[in-house]
């Protein structure tokens, strides 16, 4: 009997914290044990369906940080604790997380691209003896976009954390502005061969990011990246996600830089 | 086993495998034609073999036969969901060669592709039987010989029709003893095209990052108008696309469908947010090109595209994939040639 993977299961809302206006992050009620960096099917039976990733786990629960942009979103966002979402997966390939025991950790997330990396900095947060250094790049568009800011209050407490944005606006602001890009050579690094580099975030950021760390010496191999693509399926079928001969929801949405910079759209 | 079948008796053996399978062949689709009052050939259910084209290369591919352009993946009220069942009869596709060539990479990527089957076209897949229209001379655009898909053994039976009454099938695989009852034996092999009129070149060693830079695909960025036909008509196709509807009357109830989804037509790449992969119509056809030619082979061992010519048949634009398979051969080699 071959099963069906389309078929999805509810997954009750525990709680919603409103990061920003339009960023909220859903704890829901499952235990799907996922790897780091997966993401999963979320919708709204008659309104439709879209791949999210996992913002952080635990046992019995998995978190979704959901911006309000499209269809599915803008009527998430109408929910309540207590009710209902529906979801399948996990679905993907993660960030390998042991290959970055014992060495120096950079973790680089733009926007959003610090959902599918928080988990990581979490767990490195709890067990800090597990790298010989971390250090924590982050940037968004302006103060007003800010996520996670009491988790980011906490990690800047034990961690070397860098934020910026890229422009201060009127807001009462007095941190870094400009590019993460430019904070990518301030990093302290003592050996270059113990660097291993997460860059996550929007394809231009990502691509600008990873050329800094390139210029300072580390290995296209000690980088990894992750795809935001159409994942309608999940499971390898659908083809919106495919990009030349991979499959994104398959291969990635993780990708070691020395496969993700041969993938042509 | 050849078998030779007059018209009533091949009817015969129809009638009594209608009785456990629909039958599906290239049939005259009337007045479905792209212009008023003209006809198409299409598939559909057969009741005689009369009503069978085999003069004329069918405009439509047989996977809509068992992988719907629309399908119904499960219907839901507020908080309960239920599949829908699927109908016991098996099902018998009349199909060319090149056809049942697709049919096998169509396999590839719903059957194997990721960690597991496709569930919808398992269920339908698993039900279907193949006869194989012998292919005495090559259609207008057919390129199966340079794809190497102008034979096939995957077949239970192949027919041959002398246009004059009279069938001659090879038969592997005898359907409920039928053939061998209701015809009659006869020294006969199924007649593969050796040989059409246009060949292609299919390129090795594809630089991905160079070609898609090429200028080639310049004159498809104007040309194209992302109609979709070319997707729709390949019988190697799987692209599909998630939808939700609901139902007028009661908007918490509905139904979770897939249909068909095209690389070239709009939106095939846009995420909510704005972001959103070849903009560019030239692009969208090299994405579509190096698919059929280059990137199936690397993960599935065989080139996608099975030289049916199906979508040069139905472009109103008059773009022709073989022809830009060829240019995208001259250009491989130019490129490697320039070093």
């Amino acid at each position: 009997m071959v099963k069906n993977p389309y078929l999805p299961f509810k997954a009750k809302i525990l709680d919603i914290k409103k990061q920003t206006d339009i960023d909220w992050t859903y704890r829901l009620e499952c235990s799907l044990s996922p790897e780091w960096g997966q993401f999963v099917e979320v919708s709204i039976p008659g309104v439709g369906e879209c791949p999210i990733s996992i913002s952080d786990f635990g046992d019995d629960y998995i978190e979704l940080t959901i911006r309000r942009v499209g269809k599915v979103t803008d009527v998430i966002h109408q929910l309540n604790q207590c009710d209902n979402l529906f979801i399948r997966g996990p679905y993907g390939k993660g960030f390998p997380i042991p290959d970055f025991y014992d060495k120096h950790l950079i973790i680089a997330a733009g926007g959003t691209g610090l959902a599918p990396v928080k988990s990581i900095i979490n767990h490195f947060y709890d067990h800090p003896d597990k790298l010989t250094k971390f250090n924590l790049l982050i940037g968004f568009k302006t103060p007003s976009d800010f996520l996670f800011k009491d988790e980011i209050d906490k990690w800047k407490d034990n961690l070397n954390v860098t934020i910026t944005v890229d422009r201060a606006e009127n807001d009462n602001w007095d941190g870094n502005v400009g590019l993460i890009t430019n904070y990518v050579p301030k990093i302290n690094i003592f050996k270059i061969e113990n660097v291993r580099v997460v860059v996550v975030g929007p394809p231009v950021m990502m691509k600008f990011t990873v050329q800094e760390f390139i210029k300072l010496g580390v290995p296209e191999e000690n980088i990894w990246v992750s795809f935001e693509r159409k994942m309608c399926c999940g499971v390898g079928k659908c083809g919106h996600c495919k990009i030349d001969d991979t499959y994104v929801c398959l291969e990635g949405p993780v990708f070691n830089y020395t496969k993700a910079k041969k993938l042509i759209d | 086993m050849g078998y030779k079948f007059t018209t009533e008796e091949f009817n015969r053996l129809l009638s009594d495998l209608k009785k456990q399978y629909r039958v599906y062949a290239p049939v005259l689709l009337k007045g479905k034609g792209r212009f008023s009052d003209t006809d198409v050939v299409g598939y559909g259910e057969i009741q005689n073999i009369d009503d069978v084209i085999f003069t004329q290369k069918s405009y439509f591919s047989p996977k809509e036969i068992f992988y719907p352009i629309s399908e119904t993946m499960f219907y839901f009220t507020e908080d309960e969901y239920r599949e829908p069942k699927v109908e016991s009869k098996e099902i018998i596709v009349f199909l060319r060669s090149c056809d049942i060539n697709a049919v096998e990479r169509l396999d590839k990527i719903m059957l194997e592709n990721g960690k597991e089957p496709d569930y919808y076209y398992h269920r339908l897949r698993s039900k279907v039987k193949f006869i194989k229209i012998d292919c005495p001379t090559s259609f207008d655009s057919c390129f199966c010989v340079s794809m190497g898909t102008n034979y096939t053994d995957n077949y239970s039976a192949s027919i041959h029709s002398d246009n004059n009454g009279l069938y001659l099938c090879d038969v592997k695989e005898d359907i409920n003893g039928l053939f061998s009852s209701y015809g009659t034996f006869a020294e006969f092999k199924p007649l593969f095209v050796e040989e059409n009129d246009f060949s292609v070149e299919v390129p090795e060693d594809i630089n991905l990052a160079t070609i898609a830079e090429h200028d080639l695909w310049q004159e498809y960025s104007s040309r194209c108008v992302a109609c979709g036909r070319c997707n729709t008509s390949c019988p190697t196709c799987s692209c599909f696309t998630v939808q939700d509807i609901f139902y007028e009357d009661n908007p918490k109830c509905g139904e979770r469908r897939r249909v068909w989804a095209s690389c070239q037509i709009d939106g095939f790449t846009d995420m909510a947010g704005g972001h959103s992969f070849r903009k560019d119509k030239g692009q969208r056809m090299r994405f579509k090109v190096m698919h059929k030619i280059n990137d199936f082979k690397k993960r599935f061992g065989m080139h996608m595209c099975v030289g049916c010519g199906r979508c040069d048949d139905v472009c109103p634009e008059y773009i022709s994939f073989s022809r830009c398979v060829n240019k995208v051969s001259a250009a491989v080699q130019g490129v490697n040639n320039d070093g």
